[in-house]
């Protein structure tokens, strides 16, 4: 078979401090005004970072208030306030955009073999809608907070609240078309500017995966977008359509809001299961198994993730009729996920596995995104819904998916990544042990939270029984240890950025277009556009000990 | 592939991340269906709300819309029509290499037409509206039957109408810019995009349009009352 | 994007049939067709929309990637308008009589 043609680039050198663009252009201004999507993925980084840990505050703060069964910290409205806040900034401020919006960015154009994205200067202005969101959302925290949870049901939300309703869903609605852009960007260059050579099977899975995450943005937020403006109309105006005075219907509301919320949580977590592709195949020196397979089970995710929303509803009045179809589709949604955890594993099989810090989280995120997606069945049957439902056991079920899986999957995937963006590496010891800190302390939080929740214990309630208090006090540890290994790679990574040695073009010898490429990569990411003939993921198979491809 | 090193190869309004203006047209099209389908989701969800009130109370639906002017309403749909017409010549006239003075005259004739439909809504429509009380959260004091249904009626009226009418002023906007970049001769039988894609949103928006009409002006039945 | 520049001729009858199309649903708002009311100007609705799509829109000339583009929006329309009624339509079944046979005349209501 024959070996990819592509042109070798002028700079071998592993020095960063070549041209690249990091250095191409200094200033407040060319960060600012830049079109270059690896500075925006930058910019969007630090705005993520630091909504990360905004939300991240409010967690600590609710579970060190869930310390006493009667509360220790905070009066139950403001406790009302933390819940809230905590889900808005991280679903919609962290991780919506998180990886899509850094690590896609950054890399769907080089993974494609372009030069840049199909609309350079509509990605700067996601941007700024994103922080202009995010200003709004964080006015609000400051000026009154809001305490309907991140669902903003009405009648409270709209009429009987009298919190900052407004400006968050203000915010909400602004960001919303953050991620429209973005998911139009990134179908417009996949579609339209793959190098030549690059067929859809050829492409990483990552791209695949970023793919079907566009589908979900660009069809579902702007039917949540006029859900939140109607909601404030209401809200503005003291009568709508969701106002059951004038014949509306409350739980209309949440339809036209879980349309998009279930999906959003499928936005959440395919760009993780992309990244997961691309760590599991490197750090296990082996081609992916079953890659059409995979590549489907993305597009199968994006489209039945759009037919199961009414799970959210089951005990909320909603039909039971309505209810036996959701409760259906909601089980066919869990099979392209369980392909591709058994697709990884099967690549795992017989693999040359290696233990850095990427792979760390990539072998977590199995073991943890099949917990979480495991109960979510037990949420997908109606009669057990009836009992879990409103609980501890939601809370913890998708925490493991959420934060088991999607976070640890964007630490992966920036610990990846990371001598590519900056140049530099990160200190391995440091980083294993972090994601060893997380591993353990997200365990700790959320693995008691199935148990109380199973039991009984309600979720969004400041006060409970007494007889959880030991098993909320173990979350609550296990939170501090969370959050102390959170602060980890902040600091190492921020470190390197400096002090880190610098990396070549490809530290862990993967594939992929983006690795040939020095480290930073130069503005326009190729001298000349390659021209791909290999399959993705060519790595030699390791028993044969013959280079394939 | 090409290399880009040849500037004069390419046209005025190439942007580089493409490979030729071909790909950039392609792109700049399909980039701009993709948000079109986008608007398609964001008034569905109102579209939605509106089919299922309507299939929940039709008699109190029916008696809204005949409360609405259907002159109106007839008169404004034959007013985007045109402009849809005009905007759709603009764009030919481009495409065939007219001077920019034909193209600058059907962006004015698609402008005026586009003003002339919102200055019916809002001056003879809604402000007619207004005098009689139809306007929920603005003093609604509706006192036949169905009182609550005709008020829900009223909330989809105004509310698409009015997203509706906000998306012509953007509209409008855009048709400004476009005949400033006209009358600099931006526009050559090579080069129209902005132009197309253009039309393409403002042929949306008379879709739009082409739907509300039946749904808010025609359900009422307005043939002879009769025993309902 | 096409290149293919359409006939004044075109466009000029295809305005011609919009605005015959919009004079008929009026004046059929004015006769009595029962629930065939509705249909009949969903009906002309739609035809004055695929004659946008096609021609002002230049749909007919476009790759098929455009139109599947467009397709998708409306099933994804579709999609959130007939699961949503599921719910709305049926919570009442379970008050009467809930049969399979009460939902084909329920249907014919809608209209």
């Amino acid at each position: 078979m024959s070996t990819a043609v592509i042109d070798a680039l002028p700079e071998a050198s592993a020095q960063p401090s070549r041209v690249n663009y990091l250095n191409a252009s200094y200033g407040i201004r060319s960060w600012l005004l830049t079109t270059d999507h690896k500075r925006i993925a930058l910019l969007y980084l630090s705005s993520i970072t630091l909504m990360f840990f905004v939300g991240g505050a409010f967690a600590v703060l609710m579970r060190l208030h869930l310390i006493q069964p009667q509360g220790a910290l905070v009066e139950p409205d403001t406790y009302n306030k933390l819940f809230t806040l905590h889900g808005v900034i991280m679903i919609f401020f962290f991780l919506i955009p998180s990886i899509p919006a850094t690590l896609g960015n950054f890399l769907v154009p080089m993974m494609v073999g372009a030069r840049d994205l199909a609309f350079p200067r509509l990605n700067l202005l996601s941007w700024y809608i994103y922080a202009i969101g995010a200003i709004f959302t964080l006015y609000a925290t400051i000026s009154g907070g809001v305490d309907t949870g991140w669902t903003f049901y009405p009648p409270y939300s709209s009429t009987f609240s009298h919190t900052q309703v407004v400006p968050v869903a203000l915010g909400v609605f602004i960001t919303g078309f953050s991620s429209i852009l973005t998911g139009l960007n990134f179908v417009v260059t996949i579609h339209k500017m793959r190098a030549p050579g690059l067929t859809w099977f050829r492409l990483p899975l990552f791209i695949w995966a970023i793919y079907a995450t566009s589908i979900i943005m660009i069809l579902g937020t702007p039917v949540v977008a006029i859900t939140i403006f109607l909601l404030g109309l209401e809200r503005l105006l003291h009568v709508g359509i969701f106002d059951p005075k004038i014949g509306g219907d409350p739980v209309l509301f949440q339809h036209l809001f879980w349309f998009y919320s279930h999906p959003a949580v499928y936005i959440m977590i395919l760009p993780g299961l992309g990244v997961m592709s691309e760590l599991v195949t490197c750090f296990s020196r082996k081609r992916i198994f079953g890659y059409s397979f995979v590549a489907f089970s993305s597009m199968a995710i994006a489209v039945i993730s759009f037919l199961v929303w009414g799970h959210h509803m089951f005990v909320t009045g909603q039909s039971v009729y309505a209810g036996l179809i959701f409760s259906v589709l909601s089980f066919l949604v869990a099979i392209p996920s369980a392909v591709k955890v058994f697709n990884w594993t099967a690549t795992l099989y017989k693999g040359s596995i290696s233990y850095q810090a990427p792979m760390l989280y990539a072998l977590g995120f199995i073991g943890l995104f099949t917990m979480g997606g495991l109960t979510g069945l037990f949420l997908a049957s109606l009669a057990t819904d009836v009992h879990l439902n409103g609980t501890y056991f939601i809370v913890a079920h998708f925490h493991y998916i959420m934060v088991g899986g999607a976070v640890m999957a964007y630490l992966g995937g920036i610990h990846f990544w990371w001598p590519k963006i900056t140049g530099r590496m990160y200190p391995d010891g440091w980083a294993r042990f972090a994601a060893l800190v997380i591993f353990v302390g997200f365990n700790l939080t959320f693995f008691p939270q199935f148990i109380i929740g199973y039991l009984g214990m309600p979720r969004r309630y400041a006060v409970y029984p007494p007889e959880f208090q030991v098993l909320n006090v173990m979350s609550s540890a296990g939170a501090s240890i969370l959050g102390v290994g959170y602060l980890i790679p902040l600091i190492y990574l921020i470190w390197s950025m400096r002090y880190g040695p610098a990396a070549g073009p490809n530290p862990w010898q993967a594939k992929g277009l983006e690795w040939e490429t020095p480290s930073p990569p130069p503005t326009e990411n190729f001298e000349e556009i390659p021209v791909v003939t290999e399959e993705a993921y060519d790595y030699a198979a390791p028993h044969t000990g013959v280079a394939r491809g | 592939m090409a290399d880009l090193a040849a500037h004069g190869v390419h046209p005025p309004g190439f942007a580089h991340q493409f490979e030729d203006m071909e790909q950039q047209r392609d792109a700049g099209s399909l980039g701009m269906w993709v948000f079109l389908v986008t608007e398609i989701m964001f008034f569905g969800g109102l579209f939605a709300s509106y089919i299922i009130y309507r299939a929940l109370d039709l008699r109190a639906f029916e008696t809204g819309s005949r409360l609405l002017d259907i002159r109106f309403g007839a008169a404004n749909t034959a007013v985007l029509i045109g402009s849809s017409l005009t905007m759709a010549l603009a764009i030919r006239s481009a495409q065939v290499g007219k001077p920019k003075s034909q193209i600058i005259f059907y962006l004015i004739m698609t402008m005026i037409l586009g003003a002339l439909f919102l200055g019916l809504k809002f001056t003879f429509e809604w402000r007619h509206d207004y005098v009689e009380h139809l306007v929920p959260g603005f003093g609604f004091a509706y006192k036949g039957p169905f009182a609550h249904g005709v008020e829900l009626f009223f909330c989809f009226y105004f509310f698409m109408t009015g997203l509706h009418a906000l998306h012509m002023i953007v509209g409008l906007g855009i048709l400004t810019v476009l005949t400033i970049m006209a009358s600099r001769g931006r526009f050559t039988e090579q080069y129209y995009a902005p132009l197309e894609i253009s039309g393409l949103y403002w042929h949306f928006v008379d879709i739009v349009w082409i739907f509300l009409f039946p749904l808010l002006y025609l359900i009422g039945g307005r043939y002879v009352l009769g025993g309902n | 994007m096409s290149e293919h520049i359409v006939p004044v001729r075109i466009y000029i009858g295809v305005f011609l049939a919009l605005m015959a199309l919009t004079a008929l649903t009026t004046a059929v708002a004015f006769i009595d067709l029962g629930r065939w009311n509705t249909v009949a100007a969903l009906a002309i609705a739609v035809t004055k929309m695929f004659l946008v799509v096609l021609f002002f829109m230049h749909l007919k000339y476009s790759s098929g990637l455009t139109q599947l583009v467009l397709l998708a929006g409306f099933f994804w329309l579709a999609i959130m308008v007939t699961l949503t009624l599921s719910d709305e339509l049926t919570r009442w079944w379970t008050q009467t009589s809930g049969s399979w046979s009460a939902l084909l005349p329920f249907l014919l209501r809608l209209f």
